[in-house]
């Protein structure tokens, strides 16, 4: 009997686990894919928004303040990234000033830090933003991160102190018994105290396997996005918004952590649930609307496109809490932007709500931290040949845009939650994140895979379990 | 730290033929830089046939041609290290690279050939409509997959772009049992050569798209078909006239961009129309002593002309480390109407000693034109040309003393001629 069971492995899932960790309690997260980290977590815009911007009054308002308080912390204790680099949310013309001028006076009534600047001064600060720009709200305490970095080595936390993680494991039923659940999957039934639903865009299917009143729908909005080569001066430093809409805050321009820039997104609400392919519409309206406030954008250094689904559903605000007709089942449903600012509150927000279902006992032994993830390209040379004197493989290099090599491929995969797949591997180092996108070092991460996970060539998975790479070896097909 | 006069980086074609000729003009201590297992470069992976026929006067494969420069290295116990990669560059010519013998090592060089060479261009840098799925390469990735490692990539193909890779593989993947369903090309004219679309394409019955691009990419996993439309004058797809293939491969061959990322990180002037370092006569780049050749300075058709610049790269460099290279007066070279690029970009006239060969694309196909060659604005010479085309590279050679003469610039353009 597990006292919890997570079901999803996005950022709330695995911050959640991550938090549970640290009581003596028996918890699985299951996982329908065959990595953590990717659907929603895996294609967003990146950013731990300061809260100035949802609506007064909501928990996405409480949840967004609170959580970008506590992200700095989180990402201490997991050794993963954490840059605050700022925000300018820009007006281009008289109209939107008075909207900025709202918009700073709602972050100032919740003690989110923030000014406003003149054209002049914010071009001081950022000399290519847009000559349409009149007037900057800067908001300093905005952030960025890698969240499926922060999930992937949350769960490698967690489990380090006993999360169980269960890949493949698609939740396909749920029996509410006397006093426990049965939640049923491809790999077996689980029997939980509590259930929680972080499952995102699925998290309506999940909460509809216990109830019956369900009203909750979930209708994805579509976002896009265009990812920038990294260079050594980015076009800004911080991320740039437009004035927020009804549709969202609108085509944005993001320095990532690994010095990348995104632009997007679009916002479209679509029905399917995996429609996750770029459309030439929405690529050709980001382009035109990030015109508007950022200008000097170097498109030709496009490297990659991108979709995300964001799990929005009928109304407005998350709906985080213990469903009104099951107890002990508490969902996470409509949890769309700001749901990744807000994921370290949502955590201490369900913890607390948990700590009234079954008892919360700290463990008392002195926690081991995570042990970083070994980046050579950020050490010296001497460092380096130190790691390189310990095993020769962090001396081959594998990609030679992020520069990777083996020794910090093959550390991946032998981790906790590690990686298993070409994609998993770049999502933890890079490997294939560059400008070539894979072309130079897919050979050389597959035999890596193939070496390591004792599997042929053949077997190795760009992605989801379909997502074979090589077909079968040559002259096998002639006769 | 340790010293060499000259460290070439990049051991393919241009490098090996730059290591070669500077060593024939009397630099010994030279060490080549490769980050492939062994020496030739993208060569080592171009098993077909066709190069060698300006250089050796005969028809040789990659591995072939790769082979002649590779015994001339041995033969002049020039050193050389595999596996290891350049990764990092400064302006005061010091490098550091990795290998799984030595580590990280921080070396200092006399002089350098940037020798890189180029990468593909992807899916993702033209922003491709669709899902992304895997079954999508850049075809030198899946001539690798197939020529080196041992494997399939799919069964069921279709290539987008019509590049030299693109055609090689379309025939490739049909002898090794695939089905090739087409090649779309987004040009009215293909940009590969003429023999490649007779031999590799006609020979084969594949049929090739002009006008046509790629608008959506099908499959959540792996790829399961794809849509392709042909495009108005401006290159935008026209509705209504959509093909779909049912395929579980698209291959991307669209081009190669000049792998620069040293160059930029020693923050060498770079040109971007070639997106390879300006250069000078000598192919001295911006930085005294760092020469570049081959793809990393500018896209070539044929290697054969690769490793001539190469080779007089390797000259020039050892001219450097002998201190005969010379600095004197600067004239510039201006690509005028309908001209792409012209390599190189400045000229030194105290350094020429009998001829200037000056390399160009034009920016489109044209038809019985003049290529006018002005001197400071004066007309110095007219080439009347039945055909050009962006896929080929023209080469104008100048007599040493036309530059002397030269006041501040010389220039290309084309002149339609009325009919």
């Amino acid at each position: 009997m597990y006292d919890v069971v997570i079901i999803g492995a996005g950022i709330n899932g695995g911050l959640l686990a991550q938090r549970l960790s640290k009581f003596d309690l028996k918890i699985a997260l299951l996982e329908k894919d065959n990595d953590v980290a990717n659907e929603a977590t895996a294609a967003n815009s990146a950013i731990i928004h300061s809260g100035h911007d949802p609506k007064t009054g909501t928990l996405k308002a409480k949840l967004n303040v609170r959580g970008n308080h506590l992200w700095e912390d989180v990402c201490k204790e997991l050794s993963v990234d954490f840059i605050r680099n700022g925000a300018f949310v820009v007006a281009v013309n008289d109209e939107e000033k008075e909207r900025l001028k709202e918009l700073h006076e709602q972050a100032q009534e919740r003690g989110v830090p923030s000014r406003i600047l003149s054209r002049e001064e914010a071009i001081e600060l950022e000399p290519n933003l847009s000559d349409l720009v009149v007037e900057a709200l800067d908001l300093p305490s905005t952030a960025i991160v890698s969240p499926w970095e922060v999930t992937i080595a949350a769960v490698e936390d967690a489990m380090n102190h006993g999360l169980e993680l269960f890949l493949h494991s698609k939740v396909v039923k749920i029996d509410k018994k006397d006093g426990y659940f049965d939640v049923t999957t491809a790999k077996g039934v689980f029997q939980a105290k509590v259930v929680i639903n972080a499952a995102g865009v699925y998290s309506d299917e999940i909460y509809a396997m216990v109830s019956n009143n369900s009203h909750y729908q979930i209708t994805p909005r579509r976002g896009e996005y265009y990812v920038l080569d990294r260079a050594a001066k980015p076009v800004v430093s911080r991320t740039i918004y437009p004035l927020p809409s009804e549709k969202g805050k609108g085509v944005l321009v993001v320095p990532t952590i690994h010095d990348n820039i995104l632009i997007g997104p679009n916002s479209d609400i679509i029905s399917d649930k995996e429609g996750k392919d770029n459309t030439a519409a929405a690529l050709a309206y980001v382009k035109e609307q990030v015109s508007k406030t950022v200008k000097n954008i170097p498109m030709h250094t496009i490297i990659r496109t991108y979709v995300g689904l964001r799990p929005s559903h009928l109304d407005y605000d998350f709906v985080i809490q213990e469903a009104d007709d099951v107890k002990n089942f508490i969902n996470l449903i409509g949890v769309d932007s700001p749901g990744l600012a807000s994921a370290p509150a949502i955590a201490e927000y369900v913890e607390e709500i948990i700590s009234k279902m079954i008892p919360l006992k700290a463990k008392t032994e002195p926690r081991t931290p995570r042990r970083p993830w070994i980046i050579l390209n950020r050490m010296n040379p001497q460092e380096k040949q130190n790691m390189f004197e310990q095993d020769s493989k962090f001396g081959q290099m594998v990609c030679r845009c992020e520069l990777v090599s083996e020794g910090e491929i093959i550390d991946v995969i032998h981790r906790n939650a590690g990686a298993r797949t070409v994609k998993a591997v770049k999502r933890r180092v890079r490997a294939g994140a560059g400008r070539c996108q894979g072309g130079f070092c897919e050979p050389r991460v597959i035999a890596i895979l193939a070496r390591e996970l004792n599997i042929k060539p053949t077997q190795v998975l760009l992605d989801a379990d379909d997502s074979t790479i090589l077909v079968g070896e040559t002259k096998e097909n002639l006769a | 730290m340790k010293h060499y006069q000259l460290v070439i980086i990049g051991g393919g074609s241009a490098g090996l033929a730059a290591a070669v000729s500077a060593y024939d003009n009397g630099v010994s201590d030279i060490l080549i830089l490769e980050r492939d297992k062994e020496l030739g470069g993208i060569l080592q992976q171009c098993i077909h046939n066709g190069f060698g026929v300006h250089t050796f006067k005969q028809e040789l494969s990659g591995p072939g041609f790769a082979e002649r420069f590779i015994d001339l290295v041995n033969q002049k116990h020039i050193t050389y290290k595999l596996n290891a990669m350049v990764i990092h560059l400064n302006d005061d010519k010091i490098l550091e690279y990795v290998s799984p013998e030595e580590g990280y090592v921080v070396i200092k060089a006399g002089a350098i050939v940037l020798a890189m060479g180029c990468r593909e261009r992807t899916r993702g840098a033209i922003a491709v409509p669709g899902y992304r799925p895997s079954g999508v390469w850049s075809a030198g990735t899946a001539q690798r997959y197939l020529n080196m490692e041992g494997f399939m990539v799919g069964k069921k193909i279709f290539i987008l772009g019509s590049g030299d890779i693109g055609l090689i593989m379309a025939r490739r993947l049909t002898l090794e049992g695939a089905e090739v369903k087409g090649v779309a090309e987004i040009m009215p004219y293909s940009n590969g050569l003429p023999r490649n679309i007779k031999q590799c394409l006609e020979d084969f019955d594949i049929p090739l798209f002009l006008s046509h691009t790629i608008t959506k990419i099908d499959g959540l996993d792996r790829v399961s078909g794809v849509t392709i439309a042909q495009v108005d004058a401006s290159m935008q797809p026209i509705e209504g006239t959509e093909k779909t293939f049912d395929v579980d491969t698209v291959l991307f061959s669209i081009g190669l961009i000049p792998e620069n990322a040293l160059s930029e990180e020693a923050n060498i002037d770079m040109d971007p129309k070639t997106r390879g370092p300006k250069v000078d006569e000598s192919y001295q780049t911006s930085l005294k002593g760092v020469f570049a050749c081959g793809n990393v300075l500018h896209v070539h058709d044929l290697v054969d002309f690769v490793a001539e610049e190469g080779s007089k790269a390797g000259v020039a460099a050892a001219k450097y480390i002998n201190e005969k290279l010379q600095s004197g007066s600067v004239i510039i070279t201006i690509p005028k109407e309908g001209i792409g690029y012209i390599v190189p970009q400045r000229i030194q006239a105290i350094n020429c000693d009998k001829t200037v060969e000056l390399m160009f694309r034009v920016r489109k196909q044209y038809k019985n034109v003049e290529l006018v060659i002005k001197k400071d604005d004066e007309v110095l010479r007219v080439i009347k040309k039945k055909h050009l085309a962006p896929a080929e590279m023209e080469k104008v050679i100048l007599k040493a003393s036309d530059v002397a003469e030269c006041q501040h610039s010389l220039s290309i353009e084309v002149v339609e001629v009325a009919a």
